[in-house]
């Protein structure tokens, strides 16, 4: 037993010293490490005030008053940026591909996925993960929450769930990288709107584009079908209660689709030649 | 002139050769379309009433002409001359016998017209078939309007120009192309229709020169805007054109001066 933990930590030894050394990198050229923070600062407030405004005209949106929709914001916020930044880089892979870099990888004694998840660690993120804690802390103690143990376990499990559904969408977008590498553009479209669209109260779409949201990119599961169950909303038929519970299960699926795309993508690659 | 419409030319033929680049631009803008007229319109819904002077189907028209003139105007700004004067190449357009600030400027005209043609036309009528959308008023709309996209796309064109160039004096300029886009994002009107802002951000809004990227060409085509007002919110789009493209003369001007280029 005590063995195979020590080999566990040995092969991931790598891993650690990698993701050390870049983040050691960034924080060399200290100015410009702070600006980029701030920069991420100023992108989380930009998405705060989008819903501020809406709730400066109107008291609710798709049945959510302030305080939950800034919950649904938090959680959908704290998930995307962890997520972005351990794997938001693959979003460079159309890059890697045209320079031929994916070939200096390959011929490196790790797998292509674990070797481009750690060749970067967007510690800039650090700056929209501070204001989706800040919105969570202010919407968890202003709201109407009824604690108990087991809301304390969803919300870590919402948040664990939720970042693993969005680094399974980078994933599987990284994986049609390898098809599509000039329209790289169309995985934008469930990555970064499927955390436009998470961060909305669920019934505020119509109902092809709500199953859509829970039932193929199920970004649902990451913030407004958890924060009905926190909140103790009543929910509708496509958001009861019991739902939250199911979000690892949402987190598996999509984990499965994503290492499919992977499988197909990097089976599909021939390599840069030359 | 025939130089600089060969120019604008040729930045379209650039741009167009990546077909499904635009193709997927164009999905991307219309995910985010459907999102945005999602809870636009059910914020309208929740209050019952239009807000700040949009109703239902002009709401309609501000997502999706936003989405369309989203690849249009080049709101995200660009970094090639940045890089063109941190690597010194900036020295060869100095050479050429078209000012470097007009040169850019047909390019990016060019970029913009294959944009709208191939991504944002397309986006639009896709809106236009599954939403019930308002289209411009009037003839008088549908021409003003068109007029003020091209003069949104030369607004955004040389407020990036500007900060692009100082380059000349800072190493990194990434902090302050952050800062543009941020603001920029916020206050052009993309996210949301500038007259929904609170009192005091509408007024920060309307002092600066990022409505005239975006908001003012929506409101037009969108039909928000109508007689006289069309004139009032032109003319901001005139100032503001005119005054960045002077300002854009000045600091290429002083970067001339300052530029050092080794070698022979």
């Amino acid at each position: 037993m005590a063995d195979s933990r020590a080999s566990l930590s040995q092969r991931l030894r790598p891993y650690r010293v990698l993701l050390a050394s870049r983040a050691r990198a960034q924080m060399q050229y200290r100015a410009s490490f702070v600006t980029d923070i701030l920069g991420t600062v100023g992108v989380g407030l930009a998405e705060f005030a989008e819903v501020w405004v809406i709730f400066h005209n109107v008291q609710f949106l798709g049945g959510l008053d302030f305080t939950a929709a800034l919950l649904v914001f938090a959680l959908s916020n704290l998930s995307f940026s962890l997520a972005d930044m351990f794997v938001g880089h693959l979003d460079q892979l159309p890059v890697y591909i045209r320079a031929g870099q994916v070939d200096a990888f390959y011929v490196r004694p790790l797998p292509l996925l674990t070797q481009l998840m750690t060749s970067e660690l967007s510690m800039r993120r650090i700056g929209r993960l501070s204001v989706a804690v800040v919105a969570l802390v202010v919407a968890l103690s202003t709201g109407a929450v009824a604690w108990s143990p087991a809301k304390v376990l969803l919300i870590v499990l919402t948040v664990v769930s939720g970042s693993a559904i969005f680094a399974a969408l980078f994933t599987a977008a990284g994986g049609l990288q390898f098809f599509l590498v000039d329209g790289s553009e169309f995985t934008n479209a469930f990555t970064y709107g499927g955390q436009y669209a998470a961060q909305q109260s669920q019934q505020v779409f119509p109902g092809p584009l709500r199953i859509f949201w829970t039932f193929v990119v199920p970004t649902a599961f990451v913030a407004y079908v958890p924060a009905v169950a926190i909140l103790d909303l009543p929910g509708d038929r496509l958001a009861p209660q019991w739902l939250a519970w199911c979000t690892p299960l949402a987190a598996l699926l999509a984990w499965g689709i994503a290492g499919l795309c992977w499988r197909l993508g990097t089976r599909h690659y021939q390599g840069a030649g030359g | 002139m025939t130089t600089f419409w060969v120019l604008v030319r040729a930045g379209f033929r650039r741009h167009s050769t990546y077909r499904l680049a635009l193709l997927a631009g164009m999905t991307t803008n219309s995910v985010f379309g459907f999102i945005r007229a999602s809870i636009l319109l059910a914020a309208l819904s929740s209050a019952n009433a239009s807000i700040g002077g949009y109703d239902k189907p002009t709401t309609i028209a501000f997502v999706w002409w936003g989405q369309a003139l989203l690849g249009t105007v080049n709101l995200w700004g660009f970094a090639e001359v940045k890089d063109r004067v941190r690597s010194g190449d900036i020295a060869v357009d100095f050479l050429r016998p078209i000012n470097p600030q007009f040169a850019y400027l047909a390019g990016d005209l060019g970029r913009a017209g294959i944009n709208l043609l191939g991504r944002g036309i397309p986006a639009l009528l896709l809106g236009a078939l599954l939403f019930e959308i308002a289209w411009p008023p009037s003839t008088t709309s549908w021409v003003v309007g068109a007029v003020s996209v091209v003069l949104a796309v030369v607004v955004a064109f040389s407020g990036n120009f500007v900060i692009n160039l100082l380059a000349f004096w800072l190493v990194e300029i990434r902090g302050i192309t952050l800062l543009w886009m941020i603001t920029g994002g916020l206050l052009c009107g993309l996210y949301l229709p500038v007259p929904w802002f609170p009192d005091w951000l509408r007024t920060i809004a309307q002092w600066s020169p990022f409505p005239s990227m975006l908001q003012n060409p929506i409101d037009i085509l969108a039909g928000r805007v109508v007689g006289a007002d069309i004139a009032s919110a032109v003319a901001v789009q005139v100032f503001w054109a005119v005054l960045l493209l002077l300002l854009g003369q000045v600091v290429l001007r002083a970067g001339r001066r300052r530029l050092e280029v080794q070698g022979g």
